[in-house]
């Protein structure tokens, strides 16, 4: 039995060395490590005024922000229809009535100001080729009074209306049935059908003219990237993929903790499910091995 | 006597069987070959004429990445003095390089890095200069140059044309 | 003509017709094992019991999954894992269990060497295992292909272009292979039809095979006893259970082997509830792109040790590329283990402590493998590009020394160690760039494959029966 249990101590630590040195130690080398995201968005100055949404009701449609954008909840509808909006803009520009739910304050003050720069595509826009939102020339009161206002309008979202609102106009997850220019409808004839995909389709043309190439769809994001990775990659997409086309959205960590619940209810939705059964399986062997421990020492008395 | 002559009926027998067996086998051979549809599918036409100089363009011919690069900044090729001038290929009145994108080494696509003026390969990090020709790393020889034809500003892949002849040294 | 009579139970006519009793003693109540064994005697078992659940959750996979380049992601990844019921389950115990069941026949064939239970007798026993280890690499391959993740895509994109390297028909071959000139749909058709039928119908006929090898040598043992198994066989039956050096298969070998197999069957389903990214890698679940190549590029750990061999020759030597060089070396890593017995020149069959020099020689193997597989991960930049020529130089001069060491004839021993030395220090400088396709590592590396071809044919066997 001594024996034994030497032979089983060689195996377990070279397997563990083996294992540890192409696993944990391999990917270490392969991605380098890099700080946990924090939210904080340190480098953005925060906007100490204190704003009134009332009067951020009036700057928003005096500083033309509506000409693009539209803001459901207070009745000002799209100026556009997706499609025409990407051709305009390269991609359809968010409504405005739960942006603040999901994206940082501090950010969202900076993001109207200079977009470029709170996005960090200083990389890809520049007086050459201009961004399609432009900076903010108001007071810095005028400032204070929108993000007020559209904190005051902002519904609390669930993962997937965060995901929605924060993704959902570059990024497919057709395993949710989301696409770039909304929900799937169910169609009700081919006709139906065909027009939403040419719609689809052109939206999408636009977009990767807009970008560069194609935003991934983020239905297996959960398996392929896991959550840690996507909570500091929304952080900060420069960060882990330079150069990359996809702006810093600045969204609060809460937000980003919805949108990871949403993916991960998409991308894996038998998570729960694995976990439960796999303490009922490993019980089960537990209680096997014990069993067939008893019978083999009955057997082996015998014999030796 | 009977006994050898038993022996050849077996023979033949076993001979002619063999002989069956070897038509099974092209039969499955042959199963196996890309289908014609797929052989047939080989060519690719690219127009030239709206690329920039220092452009980097990539086209798909045969499932693989054709990079076609105009006027590819000459002075990062200088790695083997003849070797630049021969892999370029003149349409119109500019060089283009022609060259199918995989690294050399195990296939995958290297990336152009502009402001180094040079192609990486991520996989095994072998590098290539501004040419195509390997300069670092396990890559074998310069990327390879894929077959094709000059018709006017455009150039079809998977033919073998006069040009192509003459770069390859096949003329 | 035999002879029937009325039965007089179900049992009964089944056994007139059947031979059931007898048929039973001789597989398993009267199939004798030594006794003198440890846990390691239990991998076959081990191995049998994978093969099955790998078989077992394939044919749930087989009714959903969809060999088609455009479905088979979605089919996998939402269809299997997502809608049917335990659809996860089977696709997580398969693709663990293909991954777990290398590191059991690792384990079975290290085993093997360690106790010499590849000679004298045995010779068809190892070579059935190896032709084993081929066919379920190949399978192991072809299934990985399935899922069409960028894993999966790139990694049989990279093997088939290995093809790409013989001689002459290289480029045809690797067109023909993948069935277009990329991998693609007919290559993802013709992969399926591999994994799912033709390689699962060889792998069970050499499985057969393979038990039938053990019939007439038997069972090694710990201490590679020559044991008169019908003497052994007798005192058992004659009640001297305790004095007889053997066990009948059933119930007393499988009553141990169920034992370690439910210890087993814990760590394995462990893995496949809560730690499964070693088998099913996170960039396989992004589709496939052929015209996005992932950052890394590597397959699956069981092959990493034969990919190192593959890629640790980093420079020219003489008129062979790097690659050239890179191929030669792994054609000859991935058949050099059916060989062993004949490059095993001592006849002893004891375990590798009772074996003089073979001892350092096996842990030296058991070393330089782990080497390989880690090192045949890490990106191959800066030093690890010399970590991987060493252990890729180190594994072919431990086979051309190994007919020297077993065969005693410790002159040619020296010279291989020397010329290996050279290698190294030869190696070094052409890191460092300070030798630079040299016309003396072309020699040496000509006497280092003379050494590696002739030795086993030079060094005769020592006494004993053959």
């Amino acid at each position: 039995m001594n024996k034994e249990l030497k032979i089983l101590a060689i195996i377990v630590i070279l397997v563990g060395i083996t294992y540890w040195g192409i696993e944990p130690y391999a990917h270490s080398k392969m991605h380098p490590h890099h700080e946990p995201a924090t939210f904080k968005y340190e480098d953005l100055k925060a906007l100490n005024l204190k704003g009134d949404p009332q009067r951020g009701a009036q700057a928003i449609q005096n500083n033309g922000c509506t000409g693009c954008h539209s803001i459901k909840a207070a009745g000002i509808p799209a100026p556009m229809d997706p499609v025409s909006a990407s051709a305009s803009y390269g991609v359809n520009p968010p409504d405005l009535s739960n942006i603040a739910a999901v994206v940082d304050k501090k950010f969202l003050a900076n993001f109207i100001k200079h977009p470029v720069k709170a996005a960090k595509l200083e990389h890809k826009f520049g007086s050459s080729k201009p961004y399609p939102m432009p900076d903010f020339f108001g007071s810095d009161q005028d400032l204070a009074d929108i993000v007020a206002y559209l904190e005051s309008i902002a519904k609390p979202q669930d993962p997937r209306g965060a995901f929605k609102v924060a993704c959902g106009r570059c990024h497919d997850l057709r395993y949710d049935g989301w696409t770039v220019i909304g929900q799937k409808p169910k169609f009700k004839n081919e006709i139906e059908k065909a027009e939403f995909e040419l719609k689809k389709a052109k939206y999408e043309a636009n977009l990767k003219n807009y970008l560069g190439t194609t935003p991934p769809d983020l239905s297996m994001y959960i398996r392929s990237r896991g959550p840690e990775y996507i909570r500091d990659f929304v952080e900060d997409p420069q960060k882990l993929l330079h150069g990359t086309a996809m702006p810093r959205v600045g969204l609060t960590e809460a937000a980003t903790e919805e949108v990871i619940k949403h993916l991960e209810h998409v991308g894996d939705r038998k998570k729960e499910k694995r976990d439960h059964l796999g303490i009922w399986v490993l019980a089960y062997f537990v209680i096997l091995s014990v069993l067939a421990y008893l019978w083999k020492e009955k057997i082996w008395r015998e014999v030796h | 006597m009977a006994k050898d002559r038993r022996d050849f009926l077996g023979m033949v027998f076993g001979g002619f069987a063999g002989l069956g067996g070897l038509a099974a086998l092209y039969a499955m051979k042959r199963t196996w070959d890309p289908l014609p549809s797929v052989m047939a599918a080989g060519f690719t036409t690219v127009d030239l004429s709206p690329m920039k100089p220092g452009e980097l363009r990539t086209v798909t011919w045969r499932g693989k990445p054709i990079f076609i690069l105009k006027k590819p900044p000459m002075d990062n090729c200088k790695t083997i003095p003849d070797e630049p001038k021969k892999r370029l290929v003149k349409v119109g009145d500019s060089d283009y390089l022609v060259m199918i994108g995989l690294c050399t080494h195990l296939g995958c696509i290297p990336t152009w890095e502009p402001d180094k003026k040079i192609f990486h390969c991520a996989c095994h990090g072998g590098e290539y200069d501004a040419c195509g020709v390997n300069t670092f790393g396990p890559p074998p020889r310069p990327m390879d140059i894929p077959p094709f034809k000059i018709e006017g500003t455009k150039l079809v892949l998977g033919e073998e044309g006069p040009e192509y002849k003459k770069l390859v040294g096949k003329a | 003509m035999a002879h029937f009579t009325k039965a007089n139970s179900v049992y009964d006519w089944l056994d007139q017709r059947l031979a059931l009793t007898k048929l039973w003693k001789v597989l398993a109540a009267e199939y004798w094992i030594p006794k003198n064994i440890n846990f390691l005697w239990a991998m076959g078992v081990v191995l049998m019991t994978m093969f099955t659940i790998l078989v077992i959750s394939g044919i749930f996979l087989l009714m959903y999954y969809k060999p088609d380049t455009k479905l088979a992601f979605d089919s996998v990844n939402y269809t299997i894992m997502q809608e049917v019921w335990f659809g996860w389950l089977w696709r997580h115990m398969h693709a663990v269990a293909a991954s777990v069941v290398f590191l059991v026949i690792y384990i079975h064939m290290f085993t093997g060497i360690y106790y010499a239970s590849y000679k004298r007798g045995r010779e068809m026993i190892w070579i059935s295992g190896m032709l084993l280890f081929v066919t379920f690499s190949a399978e192991a391959f072809s299934g990985y292909m399935l899922p069409w993740g960028q894993m999966s895509y790139w990694a049989a994109q990279v093997i088939t272009n290995l093809f790409g390297g013989i001689p002459f028909i290289g480029d045809e071959l690797v067109i023909w292979i993948r069935g277009n000139f990329y991998v693609s749909d007919p290559t993802l058709t013709r992969f399926f039809m591999l994994h799912v039928f033709l390689l699962p119908i060889i792998i069970m006929m050499l499985i057969g095979f393979h038990f039938y090898t053990l019939r007439i040598p038997h069972v090694n043992n710990q201490d590679g006893e020559d044991i008169d198994f019908d003497a052994e066989a007798e005192k058992y039956k004659a009640g001297l259970k305790k004095e007889s050096k053997v066990i009948p298969f059933w119930p007393v070998f499988l009553s141990k082997d169920f034992f370690v197999l439910s210890v087993f069957m814990i760590f394995y389903f462990y893995l496949v509830f809560y730690h499964y990214d070693f088998a099913m890698d996170p960039i396989n679940f992004d589709p496939a792109d052929p015209m996005k190549t992932p950052p890394h590029i590597y397959p699956e750990w069981y092959f990493l040790w034969s990919y190192e061999v593959l890629r640790g020759f980093f420079f020219d030597v003489g008129p062979l590329s790097a690659m050239d060089m890179g191929l030669i070396a792994f054609g000859i890593a991935n058949i050099i283990f059916f060989f062993l017995p004949w490059f095993d020149k001592d006849p002893t069959v004891a375990p590798a402590d009772r074996r003089g020099g073979f001892f350092f020689w096996f842990w030296l193997m058991v070393i330089d493998m782990i080497v390989l597989t880690i090192w045949g991960k890490l990106p191959p930049t800066g030093i690890n590009a010399y970590i991987g020529y060493l252990a890729a130089v180190g594994f072919l001069a431990l086979w051309a020394a190994l007919p020297a060491l077993t065969g005693g004839r410790k002159g040619l021993l020296w010279l291989v160690i020397l010329v290996t030395a050279l290698l190294y220090i030869f190696g070094y400088m052409e890191y460092t760039k300070a030798l630079g396709n040299g016309f003396v590592i072309t020699v040496t590396f000509l006497i280092f494959y003379l050494l590696f071809f002739l030795s086993p044919v030079m060094v005769k066997a020592k006494g004993g029966a053959q």
